[in-house]
């Protein structure tokens, strides 16, 4: 199974939450955040990167582009 | 790994309004991260360095939790005993934290404008009411965020005379004694105990009702971390806004040229907002000491596992790495990635609802007042003393 990790640049402030939270999946680039690798294993931090993040800016989809987090 | 010299005693000094000590801006150049003698605990290290004050801040080896109960380098004259969100790593802190989170995301928080324009539409009616001189803390910066925080937690306004005094103290440095601030941090829990009993017997929907909930039916948080994250949200809530709306309207009221910019042009007032946040240190100093938990190389430095390491955010706010003359007000730089809210998971919850309480009051009083100035000589205008946070005693202004 693999989730799909969407980050929105645009709306992004980069608070840093996402990158402390789960280091190997996120990383700073120009001070936002995007994703180390778009497509992943199944892992709960990245689920609580979503639920964490001040902006909403990131979407966590399933195998069938179902939202897993954040919840709205 | 020591530069062999003594260390520097820390704070540099008493805070001096809201200016910045030179040393912060010697050390960025010549010595990023340094060792310091703080008042309590012992020596440990200061980063100044954008670059390493984020670093430390996000860097899951430099620890929040490991200074609960240990005597670390501080300027607060209480060891910290207490496990609350400030005081927390991953995973406990994610666990507390996405409990609260979706209360204060951007878009929640852009749902309470409309409230906000509201208190502050009615506080300025009765501050023009009054007639000058009015003081701009009792009358517009402290009943703003009081109020939002409250009506956003379930805490009932009316108590505020009784928790603003405990909050003081308990923000306290030299202010009062240790075992006063001791005493009003006891009075917030049972405070908040009461508010939480309340809820047990009529659940409701606001932040500290959700909380409840999320103990009595999730299991997702002990008794003591409830009533603790209740403490933070209220105190953390509305001193620091309510400083900084006080220190942003100082600001302007003596750089005019600034001033004058943002009459003009009220548009820039959400870039002015975050400015003032990058240029007003709040912070009389460095605090909130994390601690290595193995060998760290940083800013030319091997911090060894179990010392301690302050960051200084309004250094790292000023660090020419990454701002075009720091030192400088410029409400129309091209970026400004400013970490006045701090970086990583401690990263301020409340951050958005901040911004938006600084946008609508100082939009709304410019408009209000054109001709607002300080009722006061400079000089004049006192801020407090020993305290944790930098703020005014009073804002005396007239228009």
């Amino acid at each position: 199974m693999t989730w799909r990790i969407e980050v929105d640049r645009t709306s992004c402030v980069g608070s840093g939450m996402c990158t402390a939270i789960a280091p190997e999946r996120f990383v700073l680039v120009g001070d936002r955040a995007q994703a180390v690798e778009a497509a992943v294993e199944p892992d709960d931090a990245v689920l609580d990167a979503a639920e964490s993040c001040p902006m909403e800016a990131i979407v966590v989809r399933g195998e069938n582009a179902e939202v897993l987090a954040p919840e709205v | 790994m020591t530069t062999g010299q003594q260390p520097r005693t820390y704070p540099f000094g008493e805070a001096d309004r809201l200016r910045l000590h030179p040393t912060y801006a010697e050390l960025r150049r010549s010595e990023p991260v340094t060792r310091v003698r703080l008042p309590h605990g012992g020596d440990g290290w200061l980063a100044t360095r954008y670059t390493d004050v984020r670093t430390v801040l996000s860097d899951p080896r430099f620890s929040r939790a490991a200074t609960v109960g240990a005597d670390v380098p501080r300027t607060t004259p209480l060891v910290s005993r207490d496990t609350n969100i400030l005081t927390m790593d991953p995973p406990d802190h994610t666990r507390l934290r996405k409990l609260v989170a979706k209360a204060f995301t951007a878009r929640r928080t852009e749902m309470l404008r409309p409230r906000a324009e509201k208190i502050v539409g009615d506080l300025l009616d009765a501050v023009e009411a009054q007639g000058p001189p009015v003081d701009l803390i009792e009358a517009l910066a402290l009943p703003l965020p009081i109020t939002l925080i409250c009506e956003m937690l379930g805490v009932p306004v009316e108590d505020r005379v009784d928790f603003r005094r405990w909050s003081d103290k308990a923000l306290a440095l030299t202010a009062f004694a240790p075992e006063e601030i001791v005493a009003a941090v006891e009075d917030l829990r049972d405070y908040i105990a009461g508010l939480v009993a309340q809820r047990r017997e009529h659940p409701t929907d606001d932040v500290l009702g959700t909380l409840v909930q999320a103990r009595d039916e999730g299991d997702r948080l002990t008794e003591a971390e409830l009533v603790n994250f209740g403490v933070t949200l209220l105190v953390a809530g509305h001193e620091t806004t309510a400083n900084q709306i006080g220190n942003f309207v100082y600001t302007l009221l003596t750089e005019p040229e600034h001033l004058a910019a943002l009459r003009t042009t009220p548009d820039l007032v959400p870039a002015a907002v975050e400015e003032l946040l990058r240029i007003v240190p709040l912070g009389g100093a460095a605090g909130f000491a994390r601690i290595a938990t193995e060998d760290v190389e940083i800013g030319g430095v091997t911090v060894p596992a179990g010392d301690a390491v302050l960051v200084s955010m309004p250094s790292a706010n000023r660090d020419d790495a990454v701002f075009t003359h720091p030192e400088l007000i410029d409400f129309r730089r091209e970026t400004n990635p400013h970490i006045a809210f701090g970086h990583g998971v401690h990263h301020c919850v409340g951050a958005q609802l901040a911004r938006m309480e600084l946008q609508v009051a100082l939009s709304a009083l410019l408009q209000r007042f054109p001709a607002l100035e300080l009722a006061a000589p400079v000089e004049e205008i006192v801020f407090k003393k020993g305290r944790l946070v930098r703020g005014l005693a009073s804002l005396p202004v007239r228009w």
